[in-house]
């Protein structure tokens, strides 16, 4: 009896003498899905998930090098230096589930960059939403990204338009300026593809066209002649194809032998707005229209960036989405700076809905691709969330002989601006 | 007597054998239906079907190129050489470069023959040389290893050449230069076939016909045959049978090598590392659909899934009124190999196969 309370005492006393030990004050952290904590010295950690390897490696080439200049003009934040570490995400939903699931395995990482292909998005952010953290990708375009309706998870922001600005100004493009009555459409399957054409499609016939066909093909297809003598059976006027190499590169060159499609302008979307289309497609290409981003050199903001991004790396942006990617970067570090809060130790505490919420209400945010707000939206009818992109930074391009002669003669000159 | 005669009788009322009359009858009544469907609503002109007949038999004759080499394996080693994508690969993505080099030169301008002969060269070579290394590093030493082994390897040495090729030459998509001189048609049945696909087929053909003759008409093309119907009989009769299987892979991978050129003159476009693994299995298919072991066989196949691939979605599906019709042309292919298994286990031109061989 006497022995018990004797350990009993000790242990009250042991307790409260360790309960002492602790400094006085602690930093609450009262985020609902936590707080990353940055001890001193510690750098800011953010990470990229994009496309750095196989066809459409281009894509994160060109974002990696907008992000870089953003993070290089910033320097540091609350003294610290901001570390980039990245994930190779490929353009599929495998690609992407891996890159964010090791991405979310480290729990220094605040925000991610990425992905690149919305195929990859898809999953990417599924795993990053419930691992608290938020993505914010400069390329993804399929509209079922930010539906809450359908793949929209929490924490999941864009610069990239939403392939509803693109159709739209697409089709609107094939009417009014091509004069176009009826169009068929061409997808690989993939969301980033299907959603655009749908788009496409849907506002071809608001707007008084006849749509004659929508179809398919799979990656790895070479031989397209079976879905253009579909194709041609009824000769549209415009084909629009938005899909990626070498798929596209197929139906273009091809298109020339398939009786009934002498008439037909060919169009494809962002996919194929690369320097090497051109070239590896021949003389098909040349007087083929693509629909893309585009931001205006006549910004001098805008010039003085593509100065640094060709001094950097040597060439202009391979793909058109560099500007976004240099806008989300900037979004994530304004974040970061007004959500932190730097305790007594010297500890920096970033909580993770803080971040989210502050994305959200984010307006009037002046980036090279024009004055964002990442807030709730209706597009076209419908809701949709973490979309920062204006939709006005588009543009049709038209690939002249110079294109097709050399990948050197890149970007393509604009044709029209809706 | 009465014994066996029950058996038969027991297999011919099997609910398995019935089952399969009906898939029988019901496979070539949803074909012929579609084919009707189709071609009554004469949605397309005879244009149309020439165009894909020709462009279909183009794509078959690179098919059957293929093809070729993984049936001449297995009719020596019975294994499936699942590299031999890769083999064809290796040539075309090589030749590549030669090709744009000949283009930005002027060469092919001035000499386009030469030139065509040339890029055939270097691909031939390089598959050759891919072909012979493979069967020396990765097969030769497995020679006596359970039969599943070197399908592994074949798998893994797929990878290590896709890989490997992707590290040397870059993974962005090339695109063979436009030979002017394959560019226009000619007029057949009063329809504008591409020069090119006329080209192709009758290049495939001629290699066919040449490889048939050196299979039945040479020494080595006997010994060949030896080495396929038994490898020890054929070893204790003289015959040198490690140089006779070299000198297979060395044979498919010429044929492959030259298929890659007739791909890069017909749709010159994606040429990177990952190019052989498709046609691969399309070839692969063609020569179990044909007959694996069966030379002809292979020819015949590639040419008949060109053909199905070609016609398939437009003739069959669509008058089926199936949505995606395109989308579902692997399948075309798949459904085609399970639909002759299901009539000829052995394949269109095979040979029965004995237990101990099959």
């Amino acid at each position: 009896m006497n022995r018990k309370f004797y350990i009993l005492g000790g242990l009250v006393v042991g307790a409260l003498v360790m309960a002492a030990c602790q400094p006085a004050e602690t930093f609450e952290c009262d985020d609902p899905i936590g707080c990353v904590d940055i001890a001193e010295g510690e750098p800011i950690h953010i990470a990229y998930m994009l496309t750095t390897s196989g066809a459409t490696a281009f894509l994160g080439d060109d974002s990696i090098g907008g992000i870089e200049i953003a993070i290089d003009e910033r320097g540091q934040i609350f003294g610290r230096d901001i570390l980039l570490t990245g994930e190779d995400s490929l353009c599929s939903a495998e690609g992407g589930q891996t890159a964010a699931t090791r991405v979310a395995a480290d729990p220094t990482v605040l925000a991610a960059i990425g992905t690149n292909c919305s195929s990859a998005g898809e999953a990417a952010s599924a795993v990053l939403s419930d691992a608290g953290m938020l993505m914010m990708s400069p390329t993804n375009t399929s509209p079922s990204l930010t539906d809450p309706a359908q793949t929209y998870f929490p924490g999941y922001f864009r610069t990239a338009h939403n392939d509803k600005f693109q159709g739209a100004v697409a089709a609107r493009f094939a009417i009014t300026q091509l004069g176009a009555d009826t169009a068929a459409t061409i997808h690989d399957g993939s969301p980033y593809a299907d959603g655009l054409q749908a788009v496409f499609a849907e506002e071809f016939e608001k707007l008084g066209g006849t749509v004659t066909f929508q179809g398919a093909v799979n990656v790895g297809d070479t031989d397209m002649n079976p879905i253009l003598t579909t194709i041609s059976a009824d000769s549209p006027d415009v084909l629009y194809f938005p899909i990626f190499e070498p798929e596209g590169d197929f139906i273009a060159a091809q298109s020339r032998d398939v009786p009934g499609l002498e008439n037909t302008i060919l169009f494809g979307a962002d996919g194929l707005l690369v320097a090497s289309f051109a070239p590896n497609t021949g003389p098909a290409a040349e007087g083929m229209y693509l629909s893309g981003p585009y931001v205006s050199e006549d910004i001098p903001e805008y010039a003085a960036f593509l100065k640094t991004y060709e001094a950097n790396t040597g060439g202009p942006p391979p793909a058109g989405f560099a500007a976004h990617a240099y806008d989300a970067t900037n979004i994530i570090l304004d974040a970061i700076e007004a959500v932190a809060v730097e305790s007594d130790d010297g500890t920096l505490h970033v909580g993770r809905q803080a971040l989210r919420d502050w994305i959200t209400n984010l307006t009037g945010f002046d980036g090279l691709t024009g004055t964002l707000a990442c807030g709730d939206r209706q597009l076209a009818g419908i809701e949709a969330k973490g979309e920062c992109a204006t939709g006005e930074a588009l543009a049709i391009y038209q690939l002249g002989a110079d294109q097709v002669a050399s990948a050197d003669n890149w970007p393509a000159p604009v044709v029209w601006l809706p | 007597m009465v014994t066996a005669f029950r058996q038969r009788l027991a297999y011919r009322f099997s609910w398995v054998g019935l089952l399969l009359w009906v898939l029988r009858i019901g496979v070539v009544v949803l074909i012929i239906a579609g084919s009707v469907n189709t071609l009554t609503s004469q949605k397309y002109t005879l244009e149309n079907w020439v165009s894909l007949f020709f462009s279909g038999l183009a794509q078959g004759s690179i098919y059957a190129l293929i093809a070729l080499g993984y049936t001449m394996v297995y009719g020596i080693l019975l294994m499936i050489n699942f590299a031999h994508g890769e083999v064809y690969m290796a040539g075309a993505f090589t030749a590549y470069f030669v090709a744009a080099a000949t283009a930005r030169s002027g060469f092919l301008d001035s000499n386009p023959w030469a030139s065509i002969g040339l890029w055939l060269l270097v691909s031939i070579s390089v598959s050759t040389l891919v072909a012979v290394l493979l069967e020396r590093v990765a097969y030769r030493p497995l020679r006596n290893a359970p039969r599943l082994v070197p399908l592994i390897t074949a798998i893994g040495a797929s990878l290590f050449l896709q890989y490997t090729f992707r590290g040397l030459y870059g993974s962005t998509f090339r695109s063979y230069p436009e030979v002017a001189i394959l560019r226009g048609t000619v007029t057949i049945l009063g329809v504008n076939v591409p020069i090119v696909q006329i080209f192709v087929i009758l290049a495939a053909i001629i290699l066919m016909l040449a490889l048939h003759t050196f299979v039945e008409r040479t020494k080595t093309g006997k010994s060949m045959r030896a080495v396929s119907e038994d490898k020890e009989i054929a070893g204790l009769m003289g015959i040198d049978v490690n140089r006779v299987i070299v000198t297979t892979f060395a044979i498919g991978g010429m044929l492959a090598g030259a298929a890659g050129i007739f791909r890069g003159l017909y749709q010159p476009q994606g040429i990177s590392a990952f190019m052989g693994f498709l046609p691969g299995l399309k070839a692969f298919t063609a020569a179990v659909l044909g007959g694996i072991g069966s030379i002809p066989g292979a020819m015949l196949g590639g040419l008949i899934l060109g053909l199905f691939e070609s016609f398939g979605p437009n003739l069959i599906l669509e008058g089926l009124g199936i949505e995606g019709a395109n989308q579902l042309r692997d399948a075309i292919a798949i459904v085609l190999l399970v639909l002759v298994l299901i009539f000829r286990p052995q394949g269109i031109m095979g040979e029965k196969l004995s237990e101990e061989k099959a």
